[in-house]
């Protein structure tokens, strides 16, 4: 055991730090003071600068943040209620509905979406467009947080709020709710961040009108890579952490109170 | 579940499973079998589609449906090719997650209860970062000017081996892919891994077996389940990704996803472009159902 | 008019009967226990008293009135969970006043009766905690306070004492039993665990594969089984085959195969020449070394085959030569010394002609 240890700490931090120098270089050199991404040259913010400078960016942030504020909504709304029904009730074709889109390759969801809008709504393809199909596959996550939630819970504990007198309706907003409610908020950050993160199925559902971050992310990094892009990334990167943080304080805060 | 409230529990029944049993209905379920539809038919003169019925005073084109495309995947070796190639890069990034995640799984099964949440959070945590950043990092670190490159073309210099380009080329998109699939290899294996009872490595070297032995009899054949999940959760998705190849990869390295993207944002023509993303699902439901059957119960002596 | 009648009541789950055809009547004021192994159908017939789930055939009366139709939160009936079912996002205080705020009782009131139920199970100071910053003894205290503060027709009490050790177990059994006293609130407490039904109740019903197999008082349960199952559900019995010769108004008459006559208690049903068994309890058999000191009529004899030493007690295993065990336990009054009788020892074994019980097959 001793010393099979010091393999596996060897070959466990070879694995996290495959996973955190590329992030870390990335970060890095959003502070160099040179356009390419190879010698360090001097610290500067002038990236930050030219990048709350550039109005397409801004632009592309906004509808990205209000793209991923309506599509988590949604998706928490629907995904919630569909955690719920999977849970409660012995229903068959839900489920397959609900964790298909997460389970098959993006790429497939985008194609469909795309033909689907064009020929049949008629739907000239943007942000309403893409608000739709990131909904689709967030649900699917929403469901499964919320649903391990519920299958990690005491059913009696909902029998004991019917025994003692509460209706079905009061159950539901006095235990069900309150008790869901982490997996809840849990299930709306992934969606955000799901949402404001993906690139394929926007890819294939942005139509050729407003920026969209993840899409002029993709277009600089094609085109021409400055180090805005390190710059952009990094603040990206920032938010999402921030998110995490807020997530767990939430989540810990509400399980202090909680049984198990 | 109370028995006595059928009627009301009918009502909630469908209040609470309607609004989402619809969206997807039409948000999920029509769109797929409008893809379906689509592979069945013509492309337009210019993109898009051939209308289905041929409209008035039209002498020539071609209209309804047709199995034309299906016709055209298999009478091309190419297509076939790039098929057989990404299933080559999905099974190669598939077995280095694996052979990078075991150990890594492994260490936090078997550390501290305290730090196992905070280890499997560090696992996640580069996830939370874009997609694109996570590729585009390895552009950095792959470039020509990098202080990996010239690293490595130093140490092959040293070899009297000619220098090599490490980005767009076949490497840099199975670095990408493994980079960008990696935690979903970690966490299944993790999650079976520390179900596993410690009191088994005991009986086990209680019986006389050495630490390899009680890997390889004891701790590997429980783990399949999880080694099945993560296999399937990373195989799947590089089968159909585009951005890495796009991104890091050559014009050599075009796999299925390249091919269909083409066929919608390049050539338009959308019924080929169907009929490859039909093959993709039918690809992706054959490898879920092996994985399913891989891991069926019965097969793994669990518990 | 009984406060609970349960009249011919049925419920199958697809070809399992998990309650066939029960009828109990339930007096205001009383113990009752539905006592049973695991899968005799005691939750089942708990659940449909509840209201959680419904009888396929039968009726379930309160006050006379068929429940049927009344979901659970109408009924004048609260349950005691297993598991407690204490709300983890709720204060104990919470708790406890939930089923007054869905009563819609008025909040002065509300504290007020809160306050009373806390002190009442010893936890005042207990209100604003958490149900998991509390032991499991105070756990199930709480789940007494919250099933008892809206006064309730009826206690169901679902093996709520399961998941204690066996020290608190037994505090809690008392408590238990003035808890009722006190409130005189009717309980219907179900277990599987024969000492602590024996121990609380008024009345028991013995389940077994969805049927009552003896509803009785406990010591009658305890010394005059009905049947095979009551006896060997019941404590510690020994069983030897047997006839009845001649079926008496005041006793039975009884063949041991291969042994010779005995004299037991008269039994309802039973007639000259019936077969089955005789049971009895270990602490009945009285033993001895040899049988002339013996008084008693009843009385074989036998080989000591081995003993068990508990400390109180030790029991005797002896082999008659029929082949037939009976266990004898004697208390071990005389400090330090564990046995009086060695493996081996011929012994004769003996009983009073009042004691045991006939069986029919």
């Amino acid at each position: 055991m001793r010393r099979s240890n010091i393999w596996l700490w060897s070959a466990a931090a070879l694995a996290y730090a495959f996973l955190y120098i590329p992030l870390l270089i990335v970060v890095v050199y959003s502070f160099n003071d040179s356009k390419l991404n190879a010698e360090w040259v001097g610290f500067t913010l002038s990236w930050y600068v030219a990048l709350f400078n550039n109005q397409e960016m801004l632009t592309a942030a906004r509808n990205s943040l209000i793209i991923a504020v309506s599509a988590s909504f949604l998706a928490t709304l629907l995904g919630t209620m569909a955690g719920l029904a999977i849970h409660r009730y012995k229903l068959k074709f839900l489920p397959v509905l609900v964790f298909t889109p997460v389970a098959m390759p993006e790429i497939l969801l985008g194609v469909a979406l795309l033909l689907f809008f064009l020929q049949v709504l008629n739907l000239t393809l943007g942000m309403v467009s893409i608000i739709i199909a990131h909904t689709t596959f967030c649900i699917g996550f929403v469901a499964i947080i919320v649903r391990a939630r519920l299958q990690g819970m005491d059913e009696s504990i909902f029998e004991a709020a019917r025994d003692l007198g509460a209706s079905p309706w009061q159950t539901f907003r006095l235990i069900t709710l309150p008790l869901i409610m982490p997996a809840v908020v849990a299930g709306a950050l992934m969606s955000f961040t799901l949402s404001i993160d993906d690139f394929v199925i926007t890819f294939f559902t942005k139509g050729v009108g407003e920026p969209i971050l993840p899409i002029q992310i993709y277009t600089m990094i094609k085109v021409a890579v400055t180090p805005e892009v390190n710059a952009i990334s990094t603040l990206l990167m920032l938010l999402t952490l921030t998110l995490i943080i807020i997530a767990a304080k939430l989540d810990s805060g509400i399980l202090r109170r909680e049984a198990k | 579940m109370i028995k006595g409230d059928n009627k009301a529990n009918r009502i909630a029944k469908w209040l609470v499973s309607g609004p989402p049993l619809l969206f997807l209905l039409v948000f999920f379920v029509a769109p797929s079998l409008i893809m379906l539809f689509t592979s069945l038919r013509f492309p337009g003169e210019f993109g898009g589609l051939a209308p289905i019925a041929a409209p008035a005073g039209a002498v020539h084109g071609e209209y309804g449906l047709t199995l034309e495309t299906y016709q055209f995947f298999f009478s091309d070796i190419l297509y076939a090719e790039i098929f057989l190639k990404s299933f080559a890069v999905a099974a190669a990034s598939t077995l280095i997650c694996l052979i990078m995640a075991y150990p890594l799984a492994l260490l936090i099964a078997r550390s501290e209860k305290r730090f196992r949440n905070l280890m499997v959070l560090l696992v996640v945590l580069p996830f939370a970062s874009n997609f694109l950043i996570r590729i585009y990092a390895w552009m950095i670190i792959l470039g020509p000017e990098s202080v990996f490159s010239h690293f490595i073309n130093a140490v092959l210099g040293a070899f009297g081996v000619a220098p090599v380009t490490l980005l767009f080329s076949s490497f840099a998109v199975l670095v990408g892919m493994v980079y960008v699939h990696l935690p979903f290899m970690v966490l299944p294996l993790y999650t079976n891994l520390e179900k596993h009872d410690p009191a088994l490595l005991d009986a086990a070297q209680d019986l006389g077996a050495n630490a390899w032995q009680r890997f390889w009899r004891v701790t590997w054949p429980l783990s399949l389940p999880g080694v099945f999940s993560g296999s399937a959760l990373v195989f799947i998705p590089v089968l159909g990704m585009f951005a890495v190849p796009d991104i890091l990869g050559g014009t050599g390295d075009i796999l299925i996803g390249n091919l269909i993207k083409d066929q919608f944002l390049g050539t338009r023509d959308w019924p080929f472009g169907s009929t490859l993303s039909i093959m993709l699902t039918l690809a992706v439901l054959a490898i879920t159902g092996l994985a399913a059957w891989l891991a069926r119960p019965a097969a793994i002596p669990e518990k | 008019m009984a406060l609970l009648e349960i009249r011919n009541v049925t419920r199958c789950f697809g070809d399992f009967t998990a309650v066939d055809n029960v009828s109990i009547s339930i007096e205001a004021g009383e113990f009752f226990t539905l006592l049973g192994p695991s899968g005799c159908g005691k939750t089942t017939l708990l659940r449909m008293i509840a209201g959680f789930d419904l009888p396929d055939a039968g009726q379930i009366l309160l006050d006379g009135k068929d429940m049927f139709g009344t979901p659970p939160e109408k009924r004048p009936i609260h349950t005691v969970f297993q598991s407690y079912a204490l709300f983890p996002h709720m204060t104990v205080a919470d708790n406890i006043a939930f089923p007054l705020k869905m009563a819609g009782t008025t909040p002065d009131e509300i504290s007020s009766r809160v306050r009373e139920a806390l002190d009442d199970v010893r936890l005042a100071n207990f209100g604003n905690r958490f149900p998991q910053e509390l032991s499991g003894g105070q756990k199930q205290r709480v789940a007494f306070a919250r099933g008892l503060v809206n006064r309730p027709r009826l206690l169901l009490l679902d093996e709520p004492l399961g998941a204690l050790d066996a020290k608190l177990r037994e505090e809690m059994q008392i408590e238990l039993i003035n808890l009722q006293k006190e409130r005189g609130v009717t309980f219907v407490f179900i277990t599987h665990a024969q000492n602590e039904a024996l121990a609380l109740s008024h009345r028991i019903a013995v389940m077994n594969q969805g049927k009552v197999e003896q509803l009785d008082e406990p010591s009658r349960i305890y010394g005059f089984p009905r049947n095979r199952f009551v006896a060997d559900f019941i404590g510690k019995i020994s069983i030897m085959n047997a006839q009845v010769l001649e079926a008496a108004p005041a006793h039975l008459k009884l063949s041991v195969a291969g042994l010779g006559e005995v004299t037991s208690p008269t039994k309802e049903n039973v007639k000259m020449g019936d077969t089955g068994v005789l049971a009895i309890r270990p602490e009945q058999v009285r033993i001895s070394h040899h049988a002339e000191e013996v008084e008693l009529k009843n009385h074989f004899i036998g080989k000591v085959q081995g003993f068990l030493y508990v400390g109180d007690v030790t029991t005797y295993i002896v082999e008659l030569p029929n082949g037939a065990r009976i266990e004898a336990l004697l208390p071990n009054s005389a400090p330090g010394r564990a046995k009086f009788f060695e493996a081996g020892d011929p012994v004769a074994v003996s009983w009073r002609h009042d004691a045991g019980t006939f069986l029919n097959d």
